[in-house]
């Protein structure tokens, strides 16, 4: 355990002084850390092995597939390539000079002009290889079920037989209600999605798959629809005629409940992204004071609050996948719940019992 | 700002990857899995019902035999009891019964003698009478040998009897 967290450390340690001397000159820990949080098209494991992934562009010539080895020449420099050139991780339409071709928008600013971009990146890379994962280890799993059907469970299965067990009982039916089954796959689905992926992202060399936001705002675009076409007459009575609230205040009652359908969701993708995001930050910055102090004292200090942070970070990522798959399952159940038998909410006065006396 | 602009590509692959993660797992994994965790748990709620069952039929056995046991005892101390009074009846009857047949034969012993002695007493008195007239005869015989004598009674008979 100890020879892996040093050579874990290590390895971070190492990709750090390769982001220094790609950079080269003055160790700029903005410009690493935001390298590192940020995509890439290549997948950079350490210093001098690096995997150039499959780049796909969409725009003025068609379609576009080359290896991103191409934006680099012998010297492992930076050039443009097939009227494309690549500045700060984008890739851009090349002008005559070589360089991001600009147009003037709308506000006045001048900003680069680039194609669609549907390159297999890092994260994208990253998040094949989670997928492949969760298959591995969910179907070997479902064959371990059926091979020793009715028994106790082993190895793997036994390890995550609880945790599916805990989000079904403890998550799903207690959140849901007795319409929990429908949900089953998909609280499960987001659940180990984000905790292998917060898990590979601790890996040394690692991609911020969960800490991206277009991934987050994905898994939160998919909650929101979950609820909102699972909502029932009385998850949509309560937003458009509360109960309880009087008819006159239904002018600022709906716009604050309609806003609220979106803030859920919008909350579940800023908590994931920015998590993890601050949890690499945090580890990435630890590292970066050795070489801001160039001093080997730090270093010690430094990799003994970076290794605290690891195992730190080690339970946000299971916390966070638990935390979005607890708040979806809220949200399902307040779309599926059946308020009909406690509409007044105690209120002796509400507009059924107005009703009834009049 | 980067850092919160979506890009396109990772949108477009998270979405479809994540939609066929969803939907193969949902169908190969979790499908089979629940499936089998609910079946286990089924199996496992069915084996605690039918123990429980089966020592609620224990209990009820127990309870059969000792009220079978404690059924038996009473019978067996109720044929005793019954066995004694009889026998007690027996034995008093008996007794009963000699008393009455001594008390009878006392009676009958009681009648039978005084019968004897009325009869005795009768005979008795007979005998006396008879002894009595024989005697009387006698005398009277010895009496009235003479003429004088005869008169003289024959007198005082007329004198006792009025004529009218």
């Amino acid at each position: 355990m100890k020879k892996i967290l040093v050579f874990l450390l290590t390895v971070l340690t190492f990709s750090a002084q390769a982001a220094e001397s790609a950079e080269g000159g003055e160790f700029n820990p903005g410009e690493m850390i935001s390298h590192h949080i940020g995509d890439d098209y290549t997948w950079h494991f350490a210093d001098g092995v690096v995997l150039p992934l499959p780049v796909i562009l969409y725009g003025e010539n068609g379609l576009d597939v080359f290896l991103a080895s191409k934006f680099y020449n012998e010297h492992h420099e930076v050039q443009p390539y097939n009227g494309y050139v690549m500045e700060h991780g984008h890739i851009y339409y090349a002008n005559e000079e070589g360089e991001p071709r600009t147009k003037v928008n709308e506000k006045g600013e001048v900003e680069p002009v680039g194609p669609m971009d549907f390159s297999i990146t890092k994260n994208v890379a990253s998040l094949f290889l989670s997928v492949l994962l969760l298959f591995l280890v969910f179907f070997s799993i479902a064959g371990a079920y059926s091979k020793n059907r009715g028994k106790a469970p082993r190895g793997m299965q036994s390890f995550f037989e609880p945790i599916i067990v805990f989000i079904r009982d403890d998550i799903a039916k207690t959140n849901i209600g007795p319409k929990y089954e429908r949900f089953m796959p998909y609280l499960l689905t987001v659940f180990f999605f984000i905790w292998f992926n917060n898990l590979l992202g601790l890996l040394p060399g690692g991609a911020n798959l969960t800490g991206n936001i277009a991934v987050t705002l994905v898994l939160a675009l998919l909650t929101l629809l979950l609820t909102v076409f699972n909502g029932n007459k009385s998850y949509w009575g309560h937003i458009f005629a509360t109960p309880g609230v009087p008819k006159w205040l239904a002018p600022i009652m709906i716009p604050v409940e309609v806003i609220g359908i979106f803030t859920k969701p919008f909350s579940l993708m800023v908590r994931l992204f920015a998590n993890i995001t601050a949890g690499h930050i945090i580890i990435l910055s630890l590292f970066s004071l050795i070489f801001i102090f160039q001093s080997i004292a730090i270093g010690p200090l430094s990799v003994a609050f970076a290794t605290f942070m690891n195992f730190l970070e080690l339970f946000v990522a299971l916390l966070q996948a638990y935390i979005f798959t607890l708040l979806s399952a809220m949200y399902f159940g307040g779309a599926v719940e059946e308020h009909d038998h406690h509409d007044d909410m105690g209120f002796g006065d509400g507009p059924h019992a107005a009703q009834a006396h009049h | 700002m980067q850092l919160v602009t979506p890009g396109i590509g990772l949108l477009f692959w998270q979405t479809i990857t994540f939609l066929v993660v969803l939907f193969l797992l949902s169908k190969f994994a979790w499908k089979p899995i629940m499936k089998a965790l609910r079946e286990r748990e089924d199996n496992i709620d069915a084996a605690l019902t039918m123990a429980e069952k089966a020592k609620l039929e224990m209990q009820a056995l127990k309870a059969d035999n000792e009220r079978l046991l404690t059924e038996a005892r009473a019978e067996r101390d109720r044929i005793l009891k019954d066995a004694t009074d009889a026998a007690t009846t027996l034995v008093e009857g008996a007794r009963t019964k000699a008393n009455e047949e001594g008390q009878r034969m006392i009676e009958q012993a009681r009648v039978s003698i005084q019968n004897e002695k009325k009869a005795a007493l009768t005979e008795v008195k007979n005998l006396a009478a008879t002894l009595s007239i024989d005697i009387a005869e006698k005398l009277l015989r010895r009496e009235l040998q003479d003429e004088q004598a005869q008169r003289a009674l024959v007198q005082s008979y007329l004198q006792d009897t009025h004529l009218s």
